[in-house]
């Protein structure tokens, strides 16, 4: 049993270790390590096209997960004054956001956003009074726009289940003490349910800087790390990528870690 | 009894259970006001990000492409009569996610079971995080990572050396539903262990106590009760692998290709949107049919639980 577990444990991390040592190879060979050199870094860092799509990639990770955390938490305290029927549509329409396949997501994002476009674009070239109308199109609106259904579905499921088990008890006993709704949950409930907030901040930023499939159907022109990296694998493996691989495996990790520190439940376990 | 009955209710609790009890929350105007504004951004979000794309995308699927590629105004079945063109796509989707599901549960039983029940409680919470933490980090990457190791300079270059020559291991089904093991292996671990976690320990130590052998007590009390938790895996898995486009891609290298290979092939190369989308309703239509069996099962096997994906 220990051996099994074991080698399950070194299955999941072996593949992911081999990238992080070669990234640090001096020679080009994917098999032999010829010595320590960080030289794959300075080369990956140097790459102007690289570097813009990481700051594309944490430009859109930061909005679509900032939006999600503001309107996935509201819809989580809103969710639980609904009346029943409606609150089942919503968990329905969150669950369908989870849980269909990012491939179509992004198919149906797009089919969606150019049909609006093909209407929205000729009306504003007739009522523009300017000689050029604003032409709407694919881009980092679109991807932040589809990424942040999926992390608002995330940030909800995460918050509700956090305002689930908050104790109703102190909250009456605030308005009890003749405190408003605002301050009650000003001084109450929000510093409960900060960490969980802040956890799933930090799960909507990785899933949105890791994702490649929305991206790439709905990201017209423009280039994220994802796509920036798969383009790249087809041209070759080079251990430039596994450098790349790399900075992106560790900033996950932290991201992730993180939000595990921050949902660790502080209750002491009731007694078995 | 006496002292929590006389216990002193202040006003605001009195009126909060009057309202709770007496009267429907709709009459409360201001508060019906407050709640729909909570709501509205995610559900305008929703409405346009989700449910708008899925009407389009059914439009889509009844039309005809344009001469140039997209979209053109038709009412047709066309698109849906040309499915079986693409019947490969379909075959091997339909084969291998099912099977990897499988295969990803006979590695994670045994892991989760390990967690739950074995597992020394200090460590435990670091060896689930150890479970977690792959899942989160970019599939992408860790894809990547076997193709590195597959391909020819990998094991094959390694295998060279003592004297098996030209093995190919990349571009193959196994590679495929290995890819799929080493990807989906923590999403399948997690509801297993929740539901193990949650097993009353009493009725294995009933069982125990009743003379059953521990291989009796595990066929007998354990597995069936963690099958809720192991229909939420298997379900999950195979559905996300449904729709998974970049493990075939990068280690079946477009001959062992799925359905999110065709799609995008349509949407991005030949430009075959209606027929593209005629594809994607179907496998839609396929994810709600598993789930409804799934969800099925899982109702009638035990109630329903909660599944920390995180």
């Amino acid at each position: 049993m220990r051996a099994f577990i074991s080698s399950v444990y070194l299955f999941l991390y072996a593949p992911i270790a081999l990238v992080v040592l070669f990234s640090f190879n001096a020679g080009r060979s994917a098999s032999e390590f010829t010595g320590f050199s960080t030289a794959w870094y300075g080369k990956a860092l140097g790459n102007t096209f690289l570097v813009s799509a990481l700051q594309n990639s944490l430009m859109i990770a930061f909005t679509s997960a900032t939006l999600a955390a503001i309107f996935g938490t509201m819809a989580a305290l809103g969710m639980e004054r609904l009346a029943p029927r409606n609150r089942a549509i919503f968990d329905a329409l969150f669950a369908a956001a989870i849980v269909v396949p990012g491939v179509v997501i992004g198919i149906a994002t797009l089919v969606a956003l150019v049909a609006v476009f093909s209407f929205v674009n000729p009306a504003l070239a007739t009522i523009w009074p300017g000689e050029q109308p604003p032409q709407l199109g694919l881009g980092y609106g679109s991807i932040i726009a589809a990424h942040g259904l999926f992390s608002m579905a995330l940030v909800t499921m995460i918050v509700k289940a956090r305002i689930a088990s908050l104790g109703r008890d102190i909250v009456e006993a605030s308005s009890d003490l003749y405190a408003t709704p605002i301050t009650t949950f000003r001084l109450i409930v929000l510093p409960q349910i900060l960490p969980s907030i802040l956890a799933g901040f930090l799960l909507a930023f990785t899933f949105s800087f890791d994702d490649f499939i929305i991206a790439f159907f709905v990201a017209g022109s423009k280039t994220t790390l994802p796509i920036y990296v798969f383009a790249s694998i087809r041209r070759g493996v080079t251990p430039e990528i596994n450098a790349i691989a790399t900075l992106v495996l560790v900033a996950s990790l932290l991201l992730i870690l993180t939000a595990r520190i921050l949902m660790r439940d502080k209750k002491p376990k009731s007694g078995e | 009894m006496r002292g929590f009955l006389t216990a002193p209710i202040g006003p605001k609790t009195l009126m909060k259970l009057e309202r709770m009890t007496f009267m429907p929350a709709a009459t409360n105007t201001k508060r019906n006001l407050v709640t729909a504004a909570l709501v509205a951004p995610a559900a305008a979000w929703l409405m346009i990000f989700l449910v708008l794309p899925f009407i389009a995308m059914l439009v889509f699927a009844f039309g005809e492409r344009a001469p140039e590629g997209g979209y053109q105004a038709a009412f047709t079945f066309a698109q849906f009569a040309r499915l079986p063109t693409r019947a490969a796509a379909f075959w091997n989707t339909m084969v291998l996610a099912p099977v990897g599901a499988l295969l990803c549960l006979l590695v994670a039983y045994p892991v989760a079971y390990y967690l739950a029940v074995k597992a020394d409680p200090r460590y435990r919470l670091i060896l689930v995080s150890l479970v977690v933490v792959p899942f989160w980090t970019s599939l992408l990457v860790r894809t990547y990572a076997w193709m590195y190791i597959l391909g020819s300079r990998g094991i094959p270059n390694l295998l060279s050396m003592i004297g098996l020559e030209d093995v190919r291991l990349l571009n193959t089904p196994g590679a495929v539903l290995l890819g799929i093991v080493y990807g989906y292996l923590p999403l399948m671990i997690m509801p297993i262990y929740v539901s193990l976690e949650k097993l009353d320990r009493r009725l294995l130590e009933a069982s125990a106590d009743l003379g059953a052998k521990p291989v009796s007590t595990f066929f007998g009390v354990t597995l069936p009760l963690s099958l809720p938790g192991v229909m939420t895996g298997v379900a999950l898995v195979t559905i996300l692998l449904l729709g998974e486009y970049l493990i075939p891609q990068l280690l079946g290298g477009g001959k062992v290709f799925f359905i999110g290979n065709a799609l995008v092939d349509l949407f991005l190369q030949s430009r075959n949107w209606p027929f593209g989308s005629a594809i994607a309703v179907t496998l839609v239509a396929v994810v709600v049919v598993i789930l409804m069996v799934a969800m099925r099962i899982a109702f009638r096997v035990a109630g329903t639980r909660q599944v920390d994906l995180v």
